[in-house]
């Protein structure tokens, strides 16, 4: 078995020797780990080096981790007009922000999203690092490609592909579908260039990586970090004998929960559905959890939990429903590459009458079922095992596009198998 | 499949009649319009059978390809088509108005644009593929063509295209139109027979719509039955007369519905935004009609990584803003929104007009206005909020609590102490806002297709047109 280290050495030695480097790297593998190494590794070479990240949060936060590891680094901040620089950032040394290159002088690294990058012109990089690149639309990468000369590209497969609003199947099959990810279209027009995989989770505890890894990365794969002694969930104070109780104390055992409702078919805002949610998040702050990992001890507080659910509507209905305002509540989408202690999911599937490929995509329960590194509790309701087999995927094939996997119907399956074993 | 047209599908089905799901027609409607039912040779994909086609509904043209497997037939039907259409599409072009723009030149823009409406989705997919099949003949080389066909190809391809870009009308399809308006107790799979969806609309479901000899397909496909019955006799016969007029009886009876359709459509009130649409169709349609004046190729075979990327940008951005100019010009499909907690409407319980904010030279005029609500809201303070009764106004979200929702009013007050007057609402005025905003920027410049980065397969190769292009597979 490889180690984290020698992919990350190889990684780095192959820099100066392609065009291009890919790494996958599942859910909480050390993805900004090696971003920050790599970057740090560059710009000791003394070349200049471009960062780019999907969001503003993903931003601040690289820029912080390369600050605090790398406080000799200098980095310059690129910004649309309307964005507010969190504290934490202007504090940092050697951190400019600028909304334009010329304003951020010249340091070692400019970091930017994507979108912020598609607007800058007339300099380009040798070196730059592209960060979440399966979540990258390939048409954003079109427009920032001229900027750089040879990129590394990280991010992780499993997660939701990007998406568009308007039907894009005239371009399917095509090897540069602006509605593929950056990735795909990047491999599929250099296959020479080599893949690398970070094989180890340090988020999920032992009882999550071989569930989500046999689920969602069926073919590469990836072990736990830690053993199954090393993290524990404890619940300072005893419980009620409630559903909502035995759930959290299920998921404090075991790692995982299912807090099943009974059988209907419901709007999309299950009141049932949605109230449940929002009193296991209550209910697990009032039970003062306790979690110890390699890191140490530290309480649950609010900001170490987070809820999720598949749509805006649900995130808004959960909040208003009485969840403790600290508590991150949102959709598959925005909890890409967060990490939590405690997460509380409400199953993609949960009282519909139909499958469809949204719900079916393996990338949002993939998200939801990994953001913890201590125990995930699922609420749903039942049926949902009778439904998958009502609606096997039915997408028409399309010539020349290359099979996606996993299955999202498999992965779906995979997941409720796991989970019937913690049903509450 | 929203929760409204849910409720609007299960009511039509107890009450046996289409229900409304829109209080205006969210579709340009021209007129004079061009219908056109086509038939397509079963088995094939784009071998033209016949096609009805004409501007007024007491004078439809017929088209008929005696031997459908018949290339050399199959050419001259499509110079018949040609000359039928080309008029048509080149009527629009003598009327122009000059359009100024900022950073750019100044261009024409047509004042009326030609209208296609075919029977249904597959109709504008037909056309798309008879497009595809003839743009890339030519006048002169192998297998020469009358010089109208590659036009018309051209212009057919244009068409199709434009016919997936969201809010366009300049091809519609009778059937996806009328169920954008009516919502019937079918599945959406049955709404695509136009037959069916019609009566609906009108009289209520009937057997009938389901019975080929009653109502004959909309096409393009044909019925099997008449296939082998009736077609395939009269061809092997050899019988022109015949072939002619039973495909005459098939067409007709659609021919009838597609203008009982306009009018239906006719009868709603056109919606605000609608002529706004409609003006970017016409600012379309003259590139493209400009485009073919300066002699440049034909539409590529498939989109370049550019190409794809830039038209993906626009349909996304025109997508946005039809969702948005629905439902600010339609108090039903605004309705969807307020289920949905994104808009909300009420009256107006108080109002604070000469509120301000900052102090100085800083200080700014800042309205407020509390709205009672029912609906459930679910934006969060500071949230931008347009309102359809005053499209000019920004808003932004203070609070919401209890079904009162305060509001505060930042653009369009006017410049002075106090507000414009009309500008904020009055106490008992009923009002909506929305978080739907159709104020979206830019998107940034892609690079010319000539430097294609090595990310995507590097520059392409230029289109040159060859002898090759002939022996294409015209199946």
């Amino acid at each position: 078995m490889t180690s984290p280290e020698q992919v990350i050495q190889a990684v780095l030695a192959d820099l100066p020797r392609h065009r291009g480097v890919v790494v996958d790297s599942p859910p909480g593998a050390g993805k900004s780990t090696l971003v920050v190494r790599a970057a740090a590794h560059i710009a000791a070479t003394g070349e200049p080096l471009m960062i780019v990240a999907q969001t503003n949060e993903q931003v601040d936060d690289l820029v912080t981790r390369i600050c605090e590891r790398h406080p000799d680094l200098t980095v310059g901040r690129l910004s649309a007009g309307g964005y507010v620089p969190p504290l934490r950032l202007l504090e940092l040394p050697g951190v400019t922000v600028g909304t334009r290159v010329q304003d951020l002088g010249d340091p070692d690294i400019v970091i930017a999203t994507a979108d912020k990058w598609a607007w800058i012109s007339g300099r380009t990089w040798p070196w730059a690092i592209v960060d979440e690149a399966y979540q990258m639309r390939s048409d954003k990468l079109l427009r920032i490609a001229a900027l750089f000369d040879r990129a590394l590209f990280v991010g992780d497969p499993g997660q939701l592909d990007p998406f568009s609003i308007v039907d894009g199947d005239r371009w399917s099959g095509l090897s540069w579908d602006p509605l593929q990810s950056a990735v795909s279209v990047l491999l599929r027009h250099n296959p020479d260039l080599p893949v690398h995989r970070l094989p180890v989770s340090w988020r999920l505890p032992a009882s999550a990586a071989p569930v989500v890894s046999r689920a969602f990365y069926p073919f590469t794969g990836f072990r736990a970090g830690t053993q199954p002694h090393e993290r524990r969930l404890e619940l300072s104070t005893g419980g009620m004998g409630t559903v909502h109780d035995r759930a959290l104390e299920e998921a404090a055992r075991s790692g995982w929960a299912l807090l099943e409702l009974p059988n209907r078919h419901t709007v999309r805002t299950d009141g049932e559905a949605v109230q449940a949610v929002a009193q296991l998040a209550a209910r697990l702050l009032q039970r003062g959890a306790v979690a110890s990992s390699e890191q140490g001890e530290r309480p649950v507080t609010a900001e170490r939990i987070a809820v999720g659910a598949a749509h805006r509507d649900q995130v808004a209905a959960i909040r208003n429903a009485g969840v403790p305002p600290e508590i991150t509540v949102d959709t598959a989408n925005r909890l890409q590459g967060r990490e939590y202690d405690v997460t509380i999911v409400l199953h993609p599937l949960s009282g519909r009458r139909d499958a469809t490929a949204f719900h079916l995509e393996s990338g949002r329960l993939c998200v939801l079922a990994s953001r913890h590194r201590h125990a995930c509790v699922v609420v749903a309701r039942a049926g949902i095992a009778e439904l998958l087999d009502a609606h096997p995927s039915a997408e028409p094939v399309q010539l020349g596009v290359p099979v996606k996997f996993p299955d999202g119907w498999e992965a779906n399956q995979a997941v409720l198998d796991h989970l019937a074993a913690h049903r509450v | 499949m929203s929760l409204l047209t849910s409720l609007a599908r299960l009511r039509a089905l107890e009450e046996g009649i289409a229900q409304p799901i829109a209080t205006v027609r969210h579709c340009h409607l021209s007129e004079r319009p061009m219908v056109l039912i086509p038939l397509r040779m079963s088995g094939e994909a784009a071998a033209p059978l016949a096609a009805m086609l004409g501007t007024r509904r007491d004078d439809p043209r017929l088209l008929v390809v005696t031997q459908p497997r018949n290339r050399d037939l199959r050419f001259a039907w499509t110079a018949d088509l040609a000359a039928e259409l080309l008029p048509y599409i080149g009527s629009f072009l003598a009327g122009t108005e000059t359009v100024e723009r900022k950073n750019a030149d100044p261009y024409e823009r047509v004042l009326d644009a030609p209208q296609i409406l075919v029977p249904n989705q597959a109709g504008i997919a037909f056309v798309r593929l008879l497009g595809r099949s003839t743009r890339f003949r030519r006048a002169d080389g192998p297998y020469p063509v009358p010089e109208t066909v590659p036009l018309l190809g051209r212009w057919l391809t244009y068409f199709g295209e434009r016919a997936a870009h969201p809010g366009s009308s300049l091809m519609t399809a009778a059937t996806e139109e009328l169920g954008r308006h009516w919502a019937s107790g079918q599945s959406g799979l049955e709404d695509a027979n136009l037959a069916a969806l019609m009566a609906w609309i009108t009289t209520g479901p009937s057997d009938d719509a389901e019975d080929p000899l009653v109502w004959p397909p909309a096409g393009p496909a044909t019925d099997p039955g008449f296939d082998a019955e009736v077609l395939a006799t009269a061809i092997e016969a050899g019988a022109a007369e015949r072939i002619t007029e039973a495909l005459r009886g098939q067409l007709e009876p659609t021919w009838r519905l597609m203008w009982q359709a306009v009018d239906l459509l006719r009868g709603l009130p056109e919606g605000a935004s609608v002529e706004q649409r409609w003006e970017q169709d016409r600012g379309s349609f003259s590139a493209m009609a400009a485009h073919i004046a300066e002699g440049a190729p034909p539409q590529a075979r498939r989109d370049g990584a550019v190409a794809a990327a830039s038209r993906l940008a626009r349909m996304e951005r025109a997508q946005a803003a039809y969702e948005v100019q629905r439902a600010y010009d339609d108090p039903l499909v605004m309705a969807e929104y307020r289920l949905t907690g994104e808009a909300f409407a009420g009256e107006v319980v108080e109002t604070e007009p000469e509120h301000s904010e900052g102090e100085g030279r800083s200080r700014k005029l800042r309205p407020l206005v509390v709205v009672k609500t029912d609906d459930p809201v679910r934006l969060a303070p500071g949230t931008a909020l347009g309102t359809p009764q005053r499209r000019a106004q920004g808003a932004q979200l203070v609070e919401a609590r209890d079904g009162l929702v305060t509001v505060k009013i930042t653009k369009g007050m006017g410049r002075g102490k106090t507000p414009a007057p009309g500008s904020v609402p009055e106490v008992g005025e009923r009002v909506c806002y929305t978080s739907l905003t159709d104020d979206f920027q830019g998107s940034p410049a892609l690079p010319e297709a000539e430097a294609t980065p090595w990310t995507h397969g590097g520059p392409p190769r230029e289109y040159t047109p060859s002898d090759e292009d002939a022996l294409e597979e015209w199946s």
